[in-house]
Order: structure tokens, then sequence, then C-alpha cells
């Protein structure tokens, strides 16, 4: 019991990292659409509490809402829109395995080296309660991210706020009929 | 605490998994749900240097990386539907000229 107490911390992040593991490896191997999805939802959920392990509240929050609650739920609702039994079947399951292979074995280890030599390098980790204080006084998570948002990086805000409006317009194009198509319905009907 | 190292490590482990399916499978759909992945990898380091630094620049990012990541989402599901209304179908194989 008293291993369990001391260690809690590190055992609950071993259970999320093996989670978030098992719930990515889902999502590449799994056939059937729907089930990945749902494997992608685990993923999300075990990050977001990885992110509040790490004293990011408001982006644990953040990640539950947008990810789980928006962008998942437009993954389904695209694979439920396109009825993918209809379609014509897939013609190879996998492909470029070999070169595929060879990239990622590389990259992994790559970044596996880099951040065993960092680690080595670095000196002690900084105080949590810089993450939550605003102008010298300790408050919330949130509060701190809003103004460090607002303040510092309000040109990169806005920008972003651009993106989104321009990704909007893009999605709504490419969700549109072909206006040519139309116009070639049309001038078979009459 | 938990190491900086192993959100780092967590975090290649996420990114090779994600860059797999984005290479390897070949529906649309499914590699669109790895990008996802890459960007919870690229979040969990972001987040992992601003707590070791204690700088809130990183987790400012991580939100810029979500909002990103749903610009994303949506171009890529409109182009899905575009794809299947072109061609019946949702393999990358399959998307290979601009118009039919």
């Amino acid at each position: 019991m008293d291993f369990l107490v001391q260690n809690f911390a590190v055992l609950l992040f071993s259970l999320l990292a093996v989670l978030t593991v098992a719930g990515a490896i889902g999502v590449v191997t799994l056939k059937n659409p729907v089930h990945s999805a749902i494997s992608l939802l685990g993923t999300f959920v075990m990050v977001a509490a990885l992110f509040v392990l790490k004293h990011a509240e408001f982006l644990g929050a953040v990640q539950l809402l947008v990810y789980a609650g928006g962008i998942l739920v437009l993954f389904l609702f695209v694979i439920m829109l396109v009825n993918v039994r209809k379609l014509r079947p897939e013609s190879a399951f996998l492909s470029n395995l070999a070169p595929a292979a060879v990239a990622v074995g590389t990259l992994f280890g790559v970044m596996v080296a880099l951040v065993m030599v960092l680690s080595r390098l670095a000196g002690p980790g900084a105080d949590p309660t810089a993450l939550r204080t605003v102008e010298g006084q300790v408050l919330g998570n949130t509060e701190a991210v809003g103004w460090v948002l607002y303040r510092t990086y309000l040109v990169p805000f806005e920008v972003v706020s651009v993106i989104l409006l321009v990704a909007m317009i893009g999605a709504i194009v490419f969700g549109r009929r072909q206006a040519s198509l139309e116009r070639e319905e049309e001038g078979g009907q009459g | 605490m938990i190491s900086t190292t192993s959100y780092l490590v967590l975090s290649a482990v996420l990114f090779t998994i994600g860059l797999i399916g984005v290479m390897v499978r070949r529906n649309f759909i499914t590699v669109l749900m790895s990008l996802e992945l890459l960007f919870n990898a690229v979040n969990l380091n972001l987040i992992a240097f601003s707590d070791r630094l204690g700088d809130l620049g990183g987790q400012v990012f991580a939100v810029f990386v979500i909002t990103i990541a749903a610009a994303e989402a949506a171009i890529g599901l409109g182009l899905i539907i575009a794809l299947v209304r072109l061609k019946q179908t949702v393999s990358l194989d399959q998307a290979n000229e601009m118009r039919s």
C-alpha cells in the first residue's frame, strides 16, 4: 500500500501512457473507420489526462471539448454520411510498407537518442506554480493562459482566427456540389 | 513527479505510430485520424516543455496547434466528401487526378 501511495503519479502516468499507445495502435490497425474513430476517442481522453498531470488544466479541458467533442464528432458524421459499405472496396489495405518502416524507424531512433542526450544535459525543472501565476498573484491556470494569450501572443491569435475563417470558407467550397456539374444536369433536363 | 523525459519518449512513440498510419494506410479517413495523432504528439511535447521551463508559451502554442488541427479536419473532411462525390471511393490510390 505504501508503494502505491508513494508511486501514485508514476503508476498513473504508466497506465495513461499504455492506454494512449494502445488507442493509437488501434487507430492505425483497425479496418473499420468507426472502430478507428472510437479508438481515437480513447487516445484523446488519455492525452487530456496527461495534460492535467503536467499542470495544464485548461489545455486538458480544451482537448476534451475541441477534440473529443468537436473533431471526433465531425469524423463520425462524415463516416456515416459517406456510407463506407456502398463504396468501391479499397484496392489495397496497406502500401509503402518497406519505405515507411525505414523512414519511421530512423526517425524514432533519432528522436529517442536526442531525448536521452538532452535529458542528461538538462538542469532541474521549474516551479509548477509559475503556470498559475498572473503578475505575481497565484490564480488559476486558465487565467494565466488567457493573460499570456491575449497580451504576449495577441498577433498570432488574430492570425489563427483568420486561418480558421479561410478553412471554413474552404470547407464550404469543397463540400458544395460543383457548379459545372449542376449546369450539365440542368441542361440535360431542359 | 513524472520526468519530462518520459513525456518526450511517449510523444515520440505516439508520433511514430501516427506517421506509420499516414504513410501506410490508404483509407483517407484513417489517414486524417493518424494526422490527429501527430498533432497530439506535438501537443504533449509542448506541454511537457512548458511544465519543465515554467513558461506558459508552450500551453498557448498548444492552443494554436489545436485550432489548426480543427481547421485541418474541416478541410480534410470536405475533401473526403468531394472525393466520394467524384469517384465513389475513400481510397487515396484512386485520388490521382484533379478533375474527372
